[in-house]
């Protein structure tokens, strides 16, 4: 920006030139300075400056000049409203022209120019020109109504234009039809119950009349506006599908996806075993594959809607397998969505055919797409029964290739091959065992464990193998430790002699070393289990597992349906209803096929793994359902709140304390001192002591703050962040979790502040190396330092965030507790206390009252150096102790502060001074 | 709808910026953020043309923002909207945009564009209005957008525009006079094969075009016929039973089909005949697809034996399969090899035959070749020893090469011109027809 700024001081000159040359006599010297204008403002220098001279050139009857100058117009009149009122007089005189073609410019220009002082001039044309004798005016003034009603809806309501539009439904020339629909529609979609496009037999009739006769643009517009008519019954149905399916053969791909859309819709009400119906869906299916031949980039955007339809319709499709073979040059966009609906695809007459083609497509360059053909040749495993033996073989000759992330892709898919064919495949463990060293992503890690964990019995050394794990138990993921966690378990079940002293370990790790909330309560309630009822525990961890079911990575049931009523669009490219992506009330209306109740109760929904969530499927280990499901999305578990989890912490701790006698079991007590080891703030009366949710128990110098969700998954595309602040050790820390709530892969991780109040800015990269899995989280503890640049924030802690990852940027906010800037070096000489209390005015003072805090002034004054808040002095005057404190800043600003702690009295009275006042407040 | 267009060059730099709508221009929060996410034209610089990874999707969203983008050489187009817009149709769009730009200035070019911006502007604003697209017909805009500026236009004159503009046949102006009545019809195909190395065929599809180039005076009625196994049985079933098992035979079964928007597509639907008024000059009439019997016009049969770890040995034949009067033409073998190759002899019986290191593939190129041949290569690579544990992946071994005839068996069997108004009748055109098959992806697996 500083740089266009210096740019556009250097052209100074420059734009004195240009005035000259634009109040120049010679026609064609105007048109050439009007040029350089318009050349100017493309490359982004500012030349708004030339306002008034450019519009001088607006009176002139060269067209080509007129263009010019409007096209400047379009572009500055909102920074100079006032100026652009000077215009206006020539666009009305414009508007009247006998020229058809200049006054349709006028209406569009004056359209463009949004301001909305000229609006209200804007009328009495704009009603002229929408009934105009020219169609081209007419077509054009329809756009511009929509145009008008976007900067001021009121008026056009008002001016009664909404009902002129209707009108032009009925016009005589398809172009005015064609824009009239495509104004209305985008009016109407702002206003979602406005009834405002009343379809009715009539309308649709002539809307169908002029599809066949408007430019292919046009025809867009009219079929998107047909796909929201609902038909009275199937007869109607039937005869628009049969208007509408000429379309299919329109060289316009947007066309032919458009009439799919009103086709896959209208299908709906159509009876079965209608001829007709069988007919339609015979002739949806050429089409579609011709979509494939069109470039790469509208490949992209039908693969995705066949994608839908497929699913949705599984039988237009079945017979074109091939024509989703991937190609060698295909772009790898296109590659990966091909390799999706041929698992769809897959079935028993061409899983051969697809077998093959996986496996040459598992030897290829690009990562992701190898991983994804792996993947897939797990997925037809599950899917088509009859292959699954040749599936494990090929998945098992990969392995053979030992190319890393084969392997692991491999080993993630065997485990969902074995949840599906329990008791058929093992023979191929021992072989799996042989990779195990060369895991490096959680996923595999996880899955490798869960598999000797549930054929521990069979695999003799599975023992050794799960204790080779434990090791580096606390640099693991949480994935794998709650795997680990669990495979102990259930080898120690399974043989309970050998591996007691392997169960402890992990149950002590789980429980007291780690700060993860999920995994201490899985760890505590396997501990309880064990600990009561060893029979139980063995039902509950050793029960029979819900077979997984053969269709993964299905769209939700309703979604899918909205979708469909969204081909063609952005919608079903995200595959995400519109209220995803698009702000405000656009777009918000949800769309659902008709007659689809009756429908949906029909066809019984697939059944779908269990998510994370559910705490019994926990308890049987289901968290590693494969990362393709689609379940609702699990709760927030682990941004669950510090004081709840001490609550459960705490009751189950008392609980496993009074099983304590009982323990025949062979199990020695958990350690006592379990509860202290917590770093769970205990409800002191301090906590609130700096409004911020500080607490100040802990006792190696941490302060700690709640963890709170600072991004929720629904406005960051799937990525929730939940995190808080921490200072260890001098050092100030952000402490995140990011948990992957989407369906795809997230990686490329990076994070930056936005200048803030103290500098804060991360010092070194986000570390977040591994790619993150759907469901799957990852903690990330970023140091920050205090050396950024600064910018005053409000509120003073509040700090500006912003995530990149390969999907998107997001952003948020979050506030600090300003305590986590209280430096070690805090400590002011008595004297030098003195002087500056003296110093700093006293409206710079602030009070406040602590309440209910029944801790002596000097147990108090510990607990607040554990903060960094220094006691420099304590005088006792008529019973009260009063503590004269100093801390310090990161910034080096100091903070003064005089604790009045009355004997008897539960609330503390605190008095804060400071240089800059609004520091003060902030601390209070 | 569409928000903004901008064109980029390859550097990121604003060649051409059109903002339609405001909701695009600013996205919140960015001003003062690092990454300088000034604005939308900035965001698409930074995330897509500066981005280290190659390009993922067609489609980016960034801060809610939806960026569509098609690159030709080294120029970017991108369409921006906040709404959920057709994303079928801006592709579309964005493709038209380029056929509008080439038709009036030649190839997109950073140098063209920056010479005709105004001109792009002009266009622009004509073809999408408040981010709909408009009627974008080069020959109907080059009625009224010229670089020349409209002179002296009668009031007939602009009402005629207009109406063209906006009527029905919105791609052709009235008045057109030839003093010889001429058309060519050009029937372009492009044959894609993939084979396994045993010799099967995985799939095979000929997707093909037939261009016309029409040259005739008034508003001439056209009617288009082919040997198309629908419209053949169906007359066959009124004809003598043993005439129509002759045609039977050279009739072809079209997968499916697409037509320029001057064919009536309903009579096309009921009828299955084409008919329609063509545009004046060069056009694309329609598009085809088939899949069944296709005359593959080469055979390629690969052999690659691997002799230790550093050596390889390749041997591929070629086969044309096709009337020995008929000549193929640039015909050209892509064999690829290893990344780790140092060195490679061919040996060929015919053409030139090339190690391009640079391209990691040995390239053998015949001019010519008659139908019914057959010719052969054998190369020996030598391999620099390695320790990446990875496999070759062996790509597939490519072939170019153009044919005098189509591979899928397409004939035209007439074009008539009616025109009723002038005096000159369909014997009175001249008309001339070309077949050229061309290897699309014609692929063989090694």
């Amino acid at each position: 920006m500083m740089c266009d700024f210096l740019f556009s001081l250097v052209c100074t000159g420059e734009i004195f030139e240009l005035k000259a040359e634009l109040n120049s006599d010679k026609k064609e010297k105007k048109k050439e300075a009007v040029k350089k204008v318009i050349a100017s403002m493309t490359v982004g220098k500012d030349v708004s400056a030339l306002f008034p001279d450019v519009v001088n050139c607006m009176q002139t009857d060269n067209l080509e000049l007129k263009k010019l100058v409007y096209l400047y117009l379009m572009n500055y009149a909102k920074s100079q409203p006032d100026m652009a009122i000077m215009a206006v007089n020539t666009f009305v005189k414009d508007c009247e022209d006998p020229n058809p073609l200049i006054r349709a410019l006028a209406v569009r220009t004056m359209g463009c120019i949004r301001v909305d002082k000229i609006t209200e001039y804007l009328c009495e044309p704009l009603r002229k020109c929408l009934k105009d004798e020219d169609p081209y005016v007419r077509k054009t003034a329809a756009v511009c109504v929509a145009k008008l009603h976007d900067i001021n809806a009121q008026l056009v309501e008002d001016q009664g234009f909404l009902d002129t539009l209707k009108d032009l439904i009925s016009d005589s020339n398809p172009m005015v039809v064609a824009n009239a629909v495509a104004a209305l529609s985008e009016i109407a979609e702002s206003h979602p119950n406005s009834n405002l496009l009343d379809l009715n037999p009539q309308t649709i009739n002539k809307l169908l009349t002029a599809l066949n006769e408007c430019t292919e643009w046009g025809q867009i517009f009219i079929l998107d506006c047909l796909a929201n008519y609902t038909p009275r019954d199937d007869r109607e149905s039937q005869s628009i599908c049969e208007r509408v399916t000429p379309r299919l053969s329109h060289a316009n791909s947007a066309v032919v996806l458009s009439a799919v859309k009103v086709l896959m819709k209208f299908m709906e009400m159509l009876p079965k075993d209608l001829d007709y119906y069988g007919t339609l869906l015979k002739k949806l299916a050429p089409p579609l594959v011709t979509l494939l031949s069109a470039e790469p980039e509208l490949q992209y955007v039908a693969l995705r809607n066949i994608n839908l339809i497929v699913q949705r319709r599984p039988e237009i499709l079945k017979h074109e397998m091939k024509v989703f073979f991937v190609k060698y040059n295909d772009p790898i966009y296109v590659k990966l969505e091909k390799l999706d609906i041929m698992i769809r695809l897959a079935s028993q007459a061409n899983i051969a055919q697809v077998l093959a083609e996986l496996k040459e497509y598992a030897t290829e360059v690009d990562v992701d797409f190898v991983r994804k053909a792996v993947r897939a040749i797990g997925r037809c495993a599950i899917k088509v029964e009859q292959s699954a033996e040749r599936c494990v073989s090929t998945l098992l000759d990969l392995i053979q290739t030992k190319v890393n992330y084969v392997v692991q892709e491999a080993i993630v898919v065997i485990k969902d091959i074995f949840r599906k064919y329990p008791n058929k495949y093992e023979s191929v463990i021992a072989t799996l065992c042989e990779n195990l060293d060369s895991l490096d992503e959680p996923e595999a890690r996880a899955a490798m464990i869960w598999i000797v964990g549930e054929y521990a019995e069979r695999i003799d050394n599975a023992d050794e193998l799960l204790e080779s794990f434990l090791e580096g138990f606390h640099d693991e993921s949480t994935q794998v430790q709650l795997q680990l966690l669990t495979a102990i378990v259930k080898l120690f079940l399974k043989k309970p002699t050998e591996t007691q002293e392997l169960v402890q370990q992990v149950l002590s790790l789980a429980t007291q070393d780690s700060d993860n909330p999920d995994l201490r309560d899985r760890g505590y309630i396997y501990w309880r289990l064990l600990s009561t009822d060893p029979v139980a525990a063995k039902e509950v961890v050793l029960a029979e597992k819900p077979l997984i079911s053969e269709e993964t990575d299905l769209i939700e049931p309703t979604l899918l349906e909205e979708l469909i009523c969204h081909i063609g669009t952005l919608a079903s490219v995200y595959h995400k209803p519109p209220s995803a992506f698009v702000e405000g009330s656009r777009g918000v209306q949800h769309k659902r096929l008709p007659g689809s109740s009756a429908a949906g109760v029909s066809e019984a929904p697939p059944a779908v793994i269990p998510s994370q969530g559910d705490l019994l499927g926990d308890l049987l280990n289901l968290d590693l359902t494969p990362p393709t499901t689609t379940g609702p999305p699990p709760p927030a578990s682990s941004g669950m709140q510090m004081g709840a989890m001490d609550l459960l912490g705490g009751g189950l701790d008392s609980l496993v304390l009074l099983c304590d006698p009982q323990m025949g079991t062979g199990f020695g007590a958990p350690p006592a001192a379990m509860p202290a080891s917590f770093n769970v703030p205990v409800s002191g009366g301090l906590d609130d002591l700096f409004d911020l949710g500080v607490s100040l128990e802990i006792p190696n110098k941490m302060i700690f703050v709640s963890v709170q969700v600072w991004l929720p998954a629904m406005k960051a595309k799937g990525l929730e962040i939940s995190g808080t602040f921490v200072r260890r050790a001098g050092v100030i820390q952000m402490e995140m979790t990011l948990t992957n709530k989407a369906m795809s892969v997230m990686t490329d991780f990076a994070i930056q502040f936005n200048r803030n109040s103290f500098g804060l800015a991360p010092a070194g990269p986000l570390q977040v190396l591994t790619p993150l899995s759907p469901n799957q989280s990852i903690e990330a503890a970023l140091p920050l330092s205090t050396v950024g640049p600064v910018m005053k924030m409000e509120p003073l802690n509040n700090l500006q965030v912003a995530v990149k990852n390969n999907i998107d940027v997001f952003y948020f906010s979050c506030q600090y507790p300003i305590s986590m800037l209280f430096a070690e070096d805090g400590k002011m000489e008595r004297q030098v206390f003195l002087a500056t209390w003296k110093d700093i005015p006293n409206d710079n003072e602030s009070q406040f009252q602590i309440k209910d805090c029944h801790l002596n002034s000097d147990a108090a004054s510990n607990k607040l150096q554990g903060s960094n808040i220094f006691t420099i002095a304590k005088r006792t005057v008529e019973g009260q102790d009063m503590l004269y404190q100093s801390m310090k800043l990161t910034n080096g600003i100091w903070v003064l502060a005089e604790l009045r702690v009355q004997a008897g009295n539960p609330n503390y009275t605190v008095s804060t001074i400071c240089l800059v006042l609004e520091i003060c407040r902030i601390i209070n | 709808m569409i928000g903004g267009l901008f064109i980029y060059n390859h550097k990121g730099e604003v060649l051409i910026s059109r903002v339609y709508r405001d909701d695009i221009g600013y996205v919140s929060m960015e001003q003062s953020f690092g990454w300088k996410m000034r604005n939308a034209v900035d965001a698409f610089r930074v995330n897509v043309i500066h981005a280290r990874q190659q390009v993922r999707s067609p489609v980016t969203n960034i801060a809610r923002t939806s960026f569509f983008h098609v690159k030709r050489s080294n120029i970017w187009l991108a369409a921006v909207t906040k709404q959920n817009v057709n994303a079928a149709m801006v592709f579309e769009f964005l493709y038209k945009m380029c056929d509008v730009m080439t038709a009036y200035f030649g190839k997109i070019s950073e140098e063209n564009i920056k010479n005709n911006f105004v001109l792009i502007y002009e266009l622009l604003d004509e073809i999408l209005d408040f981010g709909y697209p408009q009627n974008s017909e080069t020959g109907a805009l080059k009625t009224f957008i010229t670089q020349q500026g409209i002179k002296g236009q009668t009031k007939e004159e602009q009402s005629q525009i207009t109406s063209q503009v906006t009527g029905q046949i919105g791609w052709r102006r009235e008045g057109i006079k030839y003093r010889r009545n001429e058309l060519f019809l050009d029937v372009l195909e492009s044959v894609n094969l993939l084979m396994s190395p045993q010799g099967q065929v995985l799939s095979a599809h000929v997707s093909g075009r037939v261009v016309m180039k029409s040259y005739l005076s008034g508003m001439p009625e056209c009617k288009f016929g082919m040997n198309d196994k629908i419209v053949i049985d169906k007359q066959g079933k009124g004809a003598a039973s043993d005439d129509a098992g002759k045609s039977g035979k050279q009739s072809i079964a079209i997968d499916d089909c697409t037509f320029h928007q001057c064919v009536r597509l309903s009579k096309f639907d009921s009828e299955r005949s084409i008919s329609f008024i063509p545009p004046d000059g060069e056009y694309e009439l329609m598009r085809y697809r088939t899949t069944k019997d296709i005359i593959l016009p080469f055979r390629v049969i690969p052999l690659v034996r691997e002799v230790g770890r550093t050596k390889l040995e390749v041997k591929v034949v070629i086969k044309s399969n096709f009337k020995p009067s008929l000549l193929a033409q640039k015909i050209e073998v892509r064999i690829p090899t290893p990344l780790n190759t140092s060195g490679v002899q061919v040996i060929c019986m015919k053409g030139k035959a090339k190690y391009k290191a640079s391209e990691n593939a040995i390239v053998w190129k015949i001019k010519r070749m008659a139908g019914m041949k057959e010719s052969q290569i054998s190369a020996e690579i030598e391999l620099l020893p390695t320790n990446d544990k990875k496999k070759w992946a062996r790509p597939p071994i490519s072939m170019n090469f153009e044919v005098p005839f189509a591979p899928s068996g397409l004939k035209v069997r007439y074009l008539k011109v009616f025109e009723s108004k002038l005096n000159y009748s369909d014997h009175d055109v001249i008309k001339w027809v070309r077949y050229i098959g061309r290897s699309g992806i014609y692929e063989t697996r090694c």
